[in-house]
């Protein structure tokens, strides 16, 4: 198996290792770097457990090689709150009671992010669609809908 | 001063500090020194001899350190473990597999790419034999047969009620509507797998086994009952259920994987890491439902109820694995009679075996309830359609009533309080069910398909009765161990396990309740076999009802120690102090008090002369009765001709749970449990082709919810206590999965039953529906 050098930024530090070229990027993640809160739901990049923001984007870390990050920044759970302060999507969550297990939580919160990006003020629909590759078995959503409007009305307001 | 945040208050979770920023403890989380990957070959057949098992190649694999076989585990005795029901299962075969995905081989390597390339090198030759995936088909002369240590595919037979008077009341009744409903085979598909690490210490013989369980200390009696003979003692064997990420049954069983790890973990001297794909979760783990009843209810000519009577085939695999109550093979489906006042019925139901992997357990529902309610709600539905009688009229005028209560059920049970008709009333109330009807009319003037439908479900949950519940012979109690600290902060143990219920937070509310210490100086914790009392664990809507109940007892006799305590500081009699929020103070003299705080600290520092130091309490609580939550849902569908797409515009639940603790998190498990009624009225389904292959064995055949399917749910609420529980709460977590699938169907039936559909089984696919609106000249043609 052949091994590459790989150099990434996680959560705004750099990170180097060799790994296998099969690595998928969400073992580099949680098994490489010890990252636990990124988790594995599937075998077919369809719950979204997965999810991390990848140069902006949210993507599913199991559909992805370590090796294709070279380069890339790299956003996950433990790099939203700063400072102590937690990001508006995980005060969300918390507020309006998004999250019951929580397995599902931090790649829903990703998903969020990467949609308010793109759209900062967006209809029930819009988050609806927006989270639609990302599975919840416990809460029916409903909560987690009011979570990304809380967090949209915040960061407007920050803006 | 912190808030107190007692019952009633929509405080936010105090576990989700953790889960929203990534810390959470979940299995695969866990990682220990020196620790390898357990990974495991399948079978491909449904039912087939193993001819040969070749690991030459696989044992070539840089990183495979063994294999574990069938055969390896007979030296030990382990390679069959016994279920919850008085059935055998595999652990891994010796000579014949008998279902598609079932365990084979054990393999063990450094990591998990390493066992995944060594599980694809082991080469297996099989010899296909007859395969039986057909309940009916099994139960038939000349079947082949599933098991050879058994007599047949028959497994048992159990029946409630009165036979011959049924017979004779349906005979007599002026209408009798007859309908086969099929509940098919799904899976809980929580979003974390199942897996475990364990741990085997060869030096001190102690086993450490983290396991997403919902129920730790009944799994470590069952891994010291499995495996005492080969050291495995039970006071060297701690259970951690971590974090859990979803259960809703699923994580009740012991499953093979378990097994192989820890006879893997002792024969290597390794912590062993066993993690599903979720293929793997959707193909092996135990099924629920597969239950295929013939049901006919009857009414006298005033359209009053009479008689139910239910002939049930239930399809439970190659083994009755299901994790029901010992006493209770059919689980609580006893409950079919429904919310309804009539004096008899009588179900029957049979079991057998099939070459599919175990079924039988929940799908978050409490042991068969939501079959029992399916078929009641489907058939109350049918029957006042056949009369011509509008579906909610028809409920309010056979529901039992208000004052009837305790009603002791025609099939035995006896229902603790309820008021169905202000929950159905109120439903009607908010969906404005009258104006609908007249819109419904309007449009089927037009020849637009609108449906409305209506559940009125009655539940049982908190097993239970000690008389009467127990898994295998263990008492279904539940327990709570309190300690108060000098400080006036407390700790409190549990034997539930909360997977996502916010226990947490729910528990040191009642806590909070009860003793005046806020919320968030109450420390709650659960899982760990090490430290919590034991219990029966978090399924079947028993937490609160009995854990819960405990938490209560125990506070109050807190109290009652702490009553003594103040007396002394307060130099008063005991009878003449009075307890109010947070403190007692001398009647008549309220200045003088002493806070639970003052009186904690004296607990440590100034005990009464003869009285014990400390303030603690530890309750087994066994609950008197079941309680009985109830709720009405109703839902409005539109169905499009041309695509047999239905669209759920407005789903109204109103669901009465008894006392709510946390009216937040209440909501929240509704939410949750509408979706899980919803995902098997509309998506879900496990089939199987006749030679037993699976379809929807992974989550791109498996579809589950998203929120783009999801309805938007409303909620309403009427409060009746249970009158014999200590706060009168009586468990929320399940009952609109089981109530909500019977309202959708009953909502699209409604739509078409002038075109002359009278029943469609779930799930209600667009496909299903097309065929019926094409059978019935009724899709559109563009």
């Amino acid at each position: 198996m052949s091994k590459h050098k790989i150099t990434v930024t996680v959560n705004g530090q750099p990170r180097q290792a060799e790994v296998p070229a099969r690595l998928l990027l969400v073992h580099f993640i949680r098994e490489t770097l010890g990252l636990t809160g990124t988790h594995i739901g599937c075998d077919t990049t369809s719950c979204g457990a997965c999810t991390v923001l990848l140069n902006g984007r949210a993507v599913k870390s199991c559909t992805i090689l370590a090796v294709q990050a070279n380069g890339g920044e790299i956003t996950t759970v433990e790099g939203l709150a700063q400072n102590g302060k937690l990001h508006p999507i995980q005060e969300g969550f918390h507020m309006e009671h998004g999250l019951q297990c929580g397995f599902c939580t931090p790649g829903m919160m990703l998903s969020a992010i990467a949609l308010l990006k793109q759209n900062p003020n967006p209809t029930e629909d819009d988050i609806r669609w927006g989270l639609s590759g990302n599975l919840c078995r416990c809460t029916g959503y409903v909560n987690i809908v009011k979570a990304v409007q809380y967090a949209a009305e915040k960061l407007r307001a920050e803006r | 001063m912190a808030e107190i945040n007692g019952l009633g208050k929509s405080m936010k979770r105090k576990e989700d500090a953790r889960f929203i920023q990534g810390k959470g403890n979940y299995i695969e989380d866990i990682v220990l020194p020196g620790m390898i990957w357990l990974d495991i070959v399948r079978s491909p057949y449904a039912h087939a001899r193993i001819v040969n098992i070749d690991t030459s190649k696989a044992a070539k694999i840089p990183g495979v350190l063994g294999f574990i076989t069938g055969k390896d585990l007979e030296k030990y005795n382990l390679h069959w473990m016994p279920t919850l029901m008085s059935d055998r299962q595999m652990v891994l075969p010796t000579d014949t597999v008998k279902y598609q995905a079932q365990e084979v081989v054990g393999v063990l390597a450094t990591d998990r790419y390493a066992a995944a390339d060594g599980v694809a090198a082991v080469e297996i030759d099989y010899e296909p034999l007859p395969v039986v995936v057909d309940p009916f088909k099994a139960l038939q002369p000349g079947a082949p047969k599933v098991r050879e240590d058994k007599d047949s595919n028959h497994i048992w037979h159990w029946e409630a009620g009165d036979r011959e008077a049924t017979d004779r009341a349906i005979r007599q009744a002026a209408t009798v509507v007859k309908q086969r409903i099929y509940i098919p085979r799904i899976h809980v598909a929580s979003i974390e797998t199942c897996g475990c690490v364990a741990n085997w210490d060869p030096i001190n013989k102690h086993l450490t086994m983290y396991l997403t369980t919902q129920a730790p200390h009944a799994i470590r009696t069952v891994i010291a009952l499995v495996a005492g003979h080969v050291g495995l003692s039970e006071e060297n064997i701690r259970v951690i259920s971590p974090d859990i990420g979803g259960g809703f049954g699923g994580k009740v069983p012991v499953y093979p994987g378990y097994i192989i790890a820890i006879a893997a973990s002792v024969l290597l001297g390794r912590p062993v890491k066993w993690i599903e794909d979720r293929s793997e979760n959707l193909q092996a783990d135990s099924f629920a439902r597969d239950y295929h009843m013939d049901c006919e209810l009857a009414a006298d000519g005033g359209g009053r109820i009479t008689a139910l009577r239910i002939k049930t085939v239930a399809d439970h695999g190659y083994t009755d694995a299901a994790a029901n109550p010992s006493k209770y093979p059919a689980g609580l489906f006893s409950i079919c009679t429904g919310s309804y006042d009539y004096r008899t019925a009588f179900t029957e139901v049979d079991a057998a075996y099939t070459n599919k992997p175990p079924g039988g357990i929940a799908y978050r529902c409490s042991f068969r309830v939501t079959e029992a309610v399916h078929a009641i709600e489907r058939m109350v539905d049918i029957l006042a359609h056949e009369r011509g009688e509008d579906p909610a009229d028809f409920r309010l005028k056979n529901f039992i009533k208000k004052e009837q209560f305790p009603y002791k059920s025609p099939l035995g049970w006896e229902f603790d309080s309820g008021d169905y008709h202000a929950a159905l009333q109120k439903a009607m109330d908010m969906i404005g069910y009258r104006e609908l009807r007249k819109e419904q009319a309007e449009k089927r003037a037009r020849g637009e398909l609108m449906g409305i439908g209506i559940s009125s479900f009655t539940e049982v949950v908190g097993a239970g009765p000690s008389h009467q519940f127990d898994i295998l012979g263990i008492k279904m109690f539940d327990s709570a161990e309190v300690r108060i600290h000098p400080t006036g902060k407390a700790i409190a143990r549990f034997g539930t396990k909360s997977q996502g219920q916010g226990h947490e937070t729910t528990y040191a509310q009642i806590l909070a309740q009860e003793l005046g210490i806020p919320a968030e100086h109450i420390k709650v914790e659960e899982g760990d076999t090490d430290t919590a009392p034991y219990g029966l664990g978090t399924y079947a809507s028993r937490s609160t009802p009995t854990a819960g109940a405990a938490a209560a007892v125990a506070a109050r006799r807190i109290r009652e120690k702490a009553r003594k305590i103040a007396a002394h500081l307060l130099e008063s009699a005991e009878e003449d102090l009075v307890w109010e929020v947070d403190r007692f103070y001398v009647k008549g003299s309220p200045s003088r008090f002493k806070t639970i705080q003052d009186i904690a600290l004296a607990a440590y520092t100034n005990p009464p002369p003869g009285v014990e130091a400390g303030l603690e309490a530890t309750f087994y609580y066994d609950p008197p009765n079941m309680t009985f939550p109830f709720g009405s849902y109703i839902c409005v569908v539109d169905i499009d001709r041309g695509t047999g797409q239905v669209h759920v515009r407005r789903f109204v639940a109103v669901d009465d749970c008894g006392t709510r603790i946390n009216p937040m998190i209440v909501e929240g498990q509704i939410h949750g449990g509408l979706t899980m009624g919803f995902a098997p009225a509309f998506m879900e389904q496990i089939q199987y082709d006749e030679n037993g292959n699976i379809y929807g064995g992974n989550f791109m055949d498996y579809l589950l919810p998203t929120a783009v399917e999801t309805p938007r749910w409303e909620t309403g609420e009427t409060v009746t206590p249970s009158p014999h529980h200590p706060i009168g709460a009586k468990g929320v977590g399940e009952s609109a999965t089981v109530g909500a699938p019977a309202a959708f169907v009953n909502a699209v039936v409604d739509a078409l039953w002038h075109l002359g559909v009278r029943h469609i089984d779930i799930p209600i696919t667009p496909d299903k529906v097309w065929q019926v609106l094409k059978a019935h000249g009724a899709a559109a043609e563009e």
